[in-house]
């Protein structure tokens, strides 16, 4: 391979009195199958140890290491360096609060965000120890699955020209979310509750429509889909309570 | 120091953790879970296979009952299972699959009619009954007389945990995110809490409860190749070491699974065997059923990492550059079914690997996957040597597993053990009152800010914590593996013990402000050592095999005179090696012990101690 990597990357201590925000440049030799789970480490064990950067699974599935590449909202470990060009770009994903370096804190604003759409089968069945599941169809219960992937890496977030304009904006994911609770047999929460949570502009009426939630999502997710899908819903639900008044 | 104060502490927010805290949440305690990460991105969440419980809805589970389930538990553990537990285990394990249905896990479930399977490589039809439609299916996963794995997709854990963190926003479970355990508030006989170390600004925050529960799951990073998640660093095993009155049990059984991918060492679900995926050797040839006729790649784990181990050191392996690795075949399956029930194996055969699977064969060996040792615990979850003290989870030494755990019986195990023994710590907080000694609060959190000032001053010397760590971790990968002997684990003892040494004069390179990873790395790397320790020097003294622990020099498994249970204390902070004890592996044998039925070897009999 050969070739040496040139890595731009932000730093900024907010707990350090004397850190300024600027850009630090680290240099890499590239190896066979690096990824950017592996430059990281690497910078950071031979380099500089106080580099700060989530990684959890470090295989694609917890979402934690969404960070902005060149440019663009991505999982670290999923990238590899062999796609990219020799100098690399990070900083950490706008949006959510920094907490050090391309470190953020997603934990939070998906706390708010699950809260905020009460991310929970909503039911007043009692459970019965003694008796068999309900049953259910296996087609619904994949396509639950289907909007279930979500790993709440918050890259949509962040590629969200909404999202970056007003701090109240729950975003791509939470319609993704909502939408899954929308075709669960077991929610029993009518179309009108769910207007409640989401028929504003906070929610699905502050779409811009620029589509690049689903540019960016990992996971594929049909989040454009999905947000017409509840836009044509909630929209019926809005002339109704419009003709009730 | 802020101080906060709960009924309940968790310290772990994956499914253990949750599980619990929703018990107590339940029962109208105030609970709070510490994690490093949010809860949905705690290593449950990377679970992608399944949870076994004995629903028997499946055609191929049918005739499937709790006794099944125990007696495959137990042949799984090689009999070094507690079989109080087993049993307890295998009971609760449906009526938890079904409450996790009401929480709204979306379950896949039983299409009626007739569909394909693959077994050995060969094609096989099965036909599901009407009268079951809808009902939770099951899998076919490996060491099980039935089909018994529930599963969402192959992102099984995801979506448990999601579930189960939703349930817990619902209840008003408090997660503290961010937030890292380094030391356990105790004074020899109870436990009070733990202190923690912000991972947003650096403060160190004492969390002081009646309860503490330890749900950090495993600690597989003290190896370097290893499937866990890089937060499975076992920096809560070494507070609770450091107590000195709580051992750890079993710590020599540690489990390798089959399909690591090589080079990262990220796992491919067993499920890829489990629907029928087969072993290639460098001719492109099956060879399990060679070793292993009945059940060839559906043997336990621990018994096809041995083989394949076995079949590497005939010289049949595939060479390469990251050392010799063997073939997962999984073509045959079609293109459906692998982006379909195995899509997460898909993306990570071509994200990770450049690999299409539906085309190309997958590069694995054998990989550190498991601890079935951990924090000691009764049946009820209560640590040994301190009142107030609980654990649950990949953390625990609960002890279903024994000396091996079967595929599937982990993801059941924290749902189960985290409902039984959050019922438990809810039984015990009925009339407990403790007087909490603060002069302790505030003597232990002292003593850590004190070790925090000399890694940053570099009072004790400035060893690099990272080169620490990665000797500790060539030396377990070389010595403490698949197959162990005398003369490679007496090295590894020799080698950690020289890293202990490294271990206790650390000090940071840079200003440790904040967050500092590398002082969270320094803060846990001597417990870290000394859990290595327990490890090798476990096995070290283990002379006989049993499971995922293989002495070539003592192939035979020896119920005569190792039919127990490794303690592993650390009695004096400033040993060098802990001290072991041993005790019953169960109190009472429902099953005594037998042939597995599958991995045959040698058995030196209980009873051959009455003869001789
Ligand atoms: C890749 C992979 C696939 C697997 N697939 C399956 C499967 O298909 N079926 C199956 O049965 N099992 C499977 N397992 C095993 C199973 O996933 C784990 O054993 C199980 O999820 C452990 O759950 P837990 O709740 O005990 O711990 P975890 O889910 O690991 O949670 C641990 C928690 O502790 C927290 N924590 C850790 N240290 C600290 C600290 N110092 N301070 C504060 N918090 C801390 C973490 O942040 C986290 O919240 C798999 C394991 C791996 C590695
Ligand atoms: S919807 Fe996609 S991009 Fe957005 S948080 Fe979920 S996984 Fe990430
Ligand atoms: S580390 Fe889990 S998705 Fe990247």
């Amino acid at each position: 391979m050969g070739r040496q990597l040139k890595f731009k990357i932000f730093r900024f201590n907010p707990q350090n009195p004397e850190s300024v925000p600027r850009m630090e440049v680290f240099s890499l030799d590239e190896t066979d199958s690096m990824t950017l789970f592996i430059a990281l480490n690497r910078i950071r064990e031979e380099q500089d140890g106080s580099l700060q950067f989530e990684f959890c699974c470090r295989a694609g599935i917890c979402g934690s290491c969404a960070m902005v590449i060149n440019g663009r909202p991505g999982l670290a470990c999923h990238t590899k360096t062999k796609d990219l060009p020799d100098e690399i770009t990070l900083t950490p994903l706008p949006v959510f609060e920094l907490v050090g370096d391309l470190s953020v804190d997603t934990g939070s604003w998906f706390r708010e965000m699950y809260n905020k759409v009460e991310s929970w089968v909503h039911t007043d069945k009692v459970f019965d120890p003694t008796a068999i599941e309900d049953p259910m169809d296996n087609a619904i219960a994949e396509e639950i699955y289907e909007l279930d992937r979500c790993v709440e890496c918050g890259s949509c977030v962040a590629a969200c020209g909404t999202a970056r304009l007003r701090d109240d904006f729950m975003g791509a994911t939470a319609l993704n979310r909502l939408g899954r609770f929308v075709i669960d047999p077991r929610d029993k929460r009518t179309d009108a509750e769910y207007f409640e949570v989401i028929g504003s502009d906070e929610g699905i009426f502050g779409c811009m429509g620029l589509l690049a939630c689903e540019d960016v999502c990992p996971k594929n997710l049909p989040l454009m889909n999905q947000l017409s899908y509840l836009r044509r819903k909630m929209g019926v639900v809005a002339l109704k309570q419009i003709f009730k008044k | 120091m802020q101080t906060i104060y709960k009924d309940v502490l968790i310290i772990g927010a994956g499914l253990a953790g949750e599980r619990a805290a929703a018990e107590a949440a339940g029962a109208g305690l105030s609970a709070v879970c510490l994690s490093i990460v949010p809860a949905r991105r705690s290593h449950s969440a990377a679970a992608m296979g399944g949870m076994q419980a004995a629903l028997g809805n499946s055609v191929m589970g049918e005739g499937d009952n709790t006794d099944v389930h125990f007696a495959d538990t137990v042949k799984g553990s090689d009999w070094g299972c507690d079989q109080e537990v087993a049993r307890l285990f295998a009971d609760t394990a449906p009526i938890e699959m079904r409450r996790l249905c009401d929480w709204g896990v979306p379950w896949n479930r039983v299409v009626p009619g007739k569909s394909k399977y693959f077994k050995g490589g060969k094609q096989f039809d099965k036909e599901e009954k009407e009268e079951k439609r809808g009902l939770i299916t099951a899998r076919n996963f490996g060491g099980t007389a039935k089909w018994r794995t529930c599963y969402v997709s192959d992102g099984t854990g995801h979506s448990v945990l999601y579930t189960m963190d939703n349930r817990c926003a619902q209840l008003g479970v408090e997660v503290h995110d961010k937030s890292e355990a380094i030391a356990l508030i105790q004074d020899g006989k109870t436990c009070y809490g733990a202190i923690a170390r912000s991972l947003r600004t650096g403060e160190l925050i004492a969390y002081v409860a009646k309860a503490t529960m330890v749900a950090t799951g495993g600690f597989g990073k003290i190896y370097k190749a290893s499937t866990n998640a890089v937060i499975c660093d076992g920096g809560v095993h070494g507070a609770v070491l450091d107590t000195g009155v709580v051992p750890l049990g079993n710590m020599e059984a540690v489990q390798f699974h089959p399909t690591g991918i090589v080079p990262t060492d990220i796992l491919v679900t067993e499920g890829c065997r489990g629907d029928g995926g087969t072993l290639l050797d460098v001719n492109e040839e099956r060879f399990m059923h060679i070793y292993e006729p009945d059940k060839a790649e559906l043997a336990s784990r621990d018994v096809v990492a041995r083989w394949m181990t076995h079949h590497m050191r005939l010289g049949k392996g595939v060479p390469s550059p990251y050392g010799e690795h063997l073939w997962l075949d999984i073509r045959h399956l079609g293109e459906k079914h692998i982006t379909g029930k195995l899509r997460e194996v898909y993306e990570i055969c071509t994200s990770f690997l450049g690999v299409d699977p539906v085309t190309q064969l997958i590069p694995v060996r054998p990989t550190q996957h498991y601890s079935m040792g951990g924090v000691r615990t009764n049946k009820d979850g209560a640590a040994y040597g301190l009142k107030g003290l609980f654990s649950a989870g990949e953390a625990a030494c609960w002890d279903m597993h024994g000396f091996n755990r079967l595929g599937g019986n982990s993801l059941a195990e924290t749902v189960v053990a985290g409902g039984i023994v959050g019922a438990k710590i809810v039984e015990f907080l009925k009339d407990y009152e403790c007087n909490i000694p603060t002069a302790e609060i505030t003597k232990t959190a002292a003593k850590q800010q004190q070790r925090i000032d000399d890694m940053i001053s570099g009072k004790n010397g400035n060893e690099n914590v990272y080169k620490v760590r990665e000797a500790m971790q060539n030396a377990l990968d070389k010595g403490a593996h698949v197959f162990r002997t005398e003369e490679g684990l007496t090295e590894c003892v020799e080698t950690l013990q020289d890293v202990l040494r490294r271990a206790r004069s650390v000090g940071l390179q840079t200003d440790g402000y904040g967050a500092s990873p590398e002082l969270s790395a320094a803060l846990k790397i001597e417990g870290q050592v000394k859990l290595a320790l327990c490890v090798a020097y476990g096995a070290l003294q283990r002379r006989e095999s049993r499971g995922s622990h293989n002495r070539e020099d003592y192939p035979a498994r020896n119920d005569r005179d190792w039919l127990t249970r490794t303690l592993a204390y650390w009695k004096n902070p400033d040993d060098d090696l802990p001290t072991l004890e041993y005790e019953d592996a169960s109190p009472s044998f429902e099953m005594p012990p037998g042939d597995r039925g599958y991995g045959k070897m040698q058995i030196i009999s209980a009873d051959s101690k009455e003869e001789s």
